[in-house]
């Protein structure tokens, strides 16, 4: 059977704030999570839902409250992990006195590159992330979408098993959004397992085999985009001609809601269920039909229904918190305020 | 992951920090240093006769002296919480690179460049001693272990810097060290008076006297201005405890940033 590429097993973490660090504030509540490997995974969440401290926790930067993780079989505190895996931080920061070649290659020798194969490597490197031309340059005088193309040369230098991003496209032009998903398409075609965070869902619709989406802290849902995308919601879409700017009578009767596009092109949504009635009312009339679509359910449409339910759980959490532990509840209601509003 | 590959991190590491303090322009006090010594040589050597080597070995080592101790606390208290700040040690720590390696080999960076700094400046001195006397002496062999007792009282001073920036702020731990240095440098008074003292206050100073780091007797500056030899004893003396204090506080630098959350 083969290992999971990342096992999150109930990973927490509160970090203690306040003037005297006593008021816990919890940043990640227990998390768990499986990611196969050859996976490009997705990690949605909004600002503050807490993406980064769980990749910070995994790469040991910060310590878990509870919780621990196993990355490609191993403890996520043995050693060995880390030399099979990359990391791009989040608005990464690099010695800023050393050109972009020399940090990778500094970072070849920490990640025992021979010395042999690391100036080739390097140079592949900087030549993938379109930055041979810049490579003498010290990265003090590098743009911020420059530096975040350093950061992904670097996670990808030591040719990694498993690939953490948190946000890989932010700060990138147009064209190195679109660079960036095609090095994803290229990492999961060398059967490399991706994670990493976006705010982008199309690109997270574009490139994972399956997201999470993970909100105040909490995981709210996980699927394979394919099947939360393909959710035919119960409706299709019709595209016709009418035979004038008008919508037959029979169609809206059937529940249809109709518009129009350019000149007498109509887009009918309507139940599934009422498809067949449909079509004879566009034959009877002798309407002519483009297309007759499954209305599919968009990524942003499954992301932003798990956010919603957040009021009503949100409560419901608090009830059951008061009952365990109310003190502690109280505190955090309390930091919850301070903080929220 | 042998010890090998461990020795050869840190060495990454360490060569990595020189080349920043290189390239921030920190071997630029050498200019300073030298204008300093030359005007002072050439003065000596108008005005007095006799005293110009005193002069010169006395003015030059303690330059040498608080010039790398104010290198070793300026970079010092940044060697590590700087790289925290502006977490260019995210990348480093999510490679094979154990955190203990990485304060060992920033120690390493910076003793390492005062090592190179102070070099540089010895040579001055030496330069400046055969401007004014017009010959080497054998008693000028002294200076070296002068020298090298500065080097030791610098690892101590990083040492220091690194541990109390470990778990403080950096003004904090710039206060702290030089305190600590110029304490340091009055333990040998400190010991006396904590001879004579009895009761609490006795106890008192004899745990301070004995728990800040003795740079009296690395101190042998105005010993080898005057000739005086430098006892065999003392060069292994002194070799041991700077090795052992700075091993020291180095083990409770690492202790502290083991378990630290990084920002
Ligand atoms: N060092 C810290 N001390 C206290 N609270 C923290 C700390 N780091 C993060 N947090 C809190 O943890 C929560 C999660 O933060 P995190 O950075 O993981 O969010 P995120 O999902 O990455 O957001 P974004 O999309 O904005 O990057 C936030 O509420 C944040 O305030
Ligand atoms: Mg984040």
């Amino acid at each position: 059977m083969a290992i999971a590429a990342i096992e999150i097993l109930d990973l927490e973490k509160s970090y203690l704030v306040g003037f005297w660090r006593k008021r816990p504030k919890l940043a990640l509540r227990p998390l768990r999570l499986t990611i196969e490997e050859g996976e490009v995974f997705g990690f949605l969440g909004p600002n503050g839902a807490g993406k980064t401290t769980t990749l910070k926790l995994l790469m040991g930067l910060v310590f878990p409250t509870a919780g621990t993780a196993r990355i490609l079989g191993m403890d996520m505190d043995d050693p060995r992990v880390k030399a099979q895996i990359g990391f791009l931080p989040e608005q990464p920061y690099f010695y800023d006195h050393l050109t972009a070649r020399e940090l990778l290659n500094y970072y070849g020798q920490l990640s025992g590159i021979p010395s042999k194969e690391r100036s080739a490597r390097v140079e592949q490197m900087l030549a993938r992330v379109g930055l041979s031309d810049s490579a003498g340059i010290q990265l003090r005088k590098f743009s911020k979408g420059m530096l975040q193309r350093v950061g992904l040369a670097q996670a990808i230098l030591h040719d990694p098993k498993l690939v953490f991003l948190d946000e890989p496209m932010s700060g990138l032009d147009p064209m190195g959004r679109r660079e960036v998903r095609d090095l994803i398409q290229q990492l999961r075609q060398e059967g490399k397992t991706v994670f990493f965070s976006t705010h982008i869902l199309s690109d997270a619709e574009s490139l994972c085999d399956r997201v999470a989406v993970i909100h105040q802290g909490e995981l709210r849902g996980v699927g394979k985009v394919a099947e939360l995308t393909s959710g035919t919601q119960g409706k299709v879409e019709i595209v016709f001609y009418a035979n004038a700017q008008q919508v037959p009578t029979a169609l809206t009767a059937l529940g249809a809601e109709s518009r129009f596009g350019g000149g007498n092109m109509v887009n009918s949504v309507l139940p599934e269920a009422q498809q067949d009635a449909a079509l004879d009312v566009l034959r009877r009339e002798h309407m002519k039909l483009i297309s007759l679509t499954p209305v599919r359910r968009s990524l942003e449409e499954y992301y932003i229904q798990q956010l919603r339910p957040a009021e009503n759980e949100e409560i419901r959490n608090q009830e059951s918190h008061k009952q365990e532990n109310q003190k502690n509840e109280l505190r955090e209601e309390a930091s919850r305020k301070g903080v929220g509003v | 992951m042998n010890s090998n590959v461990t020795g050869a991190r840190i060495g990454y590491i360490a060569f990595n920090t020189f080349r920043e303090a290189v390239r921030d322009r920190v071997l630029y006090n050498l200019i300073a240093f030298a204008l300093l010594l030359s005007g002072a040589a050439i003065l000596v050597g108008e005005i007095s006769i006799d005293i110009e080597r005193l002069v010169v070995v006395n003015l030059g080592l303690t330059a040498v002296s608080l010039f790398g101790v104010v290198i070793a606390i300026f970079i010092g208290i940044g060697l590590v919480s700087k790289e925290i700040d502006k977490r260019t040690l995210y990348t480093v720590l999510s490679r094979p690179v154990r955190r203990w390696e990485f304060v060992v080999g920033k120690f390493f960076g910076l003793t390492g460049t005062l090592v190179v700094n102070t070099f540089f400046m010895a040579l001055g001195v030496f330069l400046a001693l055969v401007y004014v006397a017009h010959k080497f002496e054998p008693m000028d062999v002294w200076v070296l272990a002068a020298l090298y007792f500065i080097v030791l009282q610098f690892f101590i001073v990083c040492a220091l810097a690194l541990f109390f920036s470990s778990f403080s702020t950096p003004l904090m731990s710039a206060i702290f060290t030089f305190a600590l240095f110029v304490i340091g440098n009055l333990s040998e008074d400190l010991r006396g008076f904590a001879r004579v003292t009895s009761g609490l206050g006795g106890a008192v100073a004899t745990a301070i006297a004995y728990m800040v780091p003795n740079f009296s007797a690395l101190n042998v500056i105005s010993q080898v201005a005057h000739g005086d030899p430098v006892p065999g004893r003392l060069i292994l003396y002194n070799t041991a405890y700077a090795l052992l204090y700075s091993a020291m506080a180095i083990s409770g630098a690492v202790l502290i940033f083991q378990r630290r959350n990084l920002k």
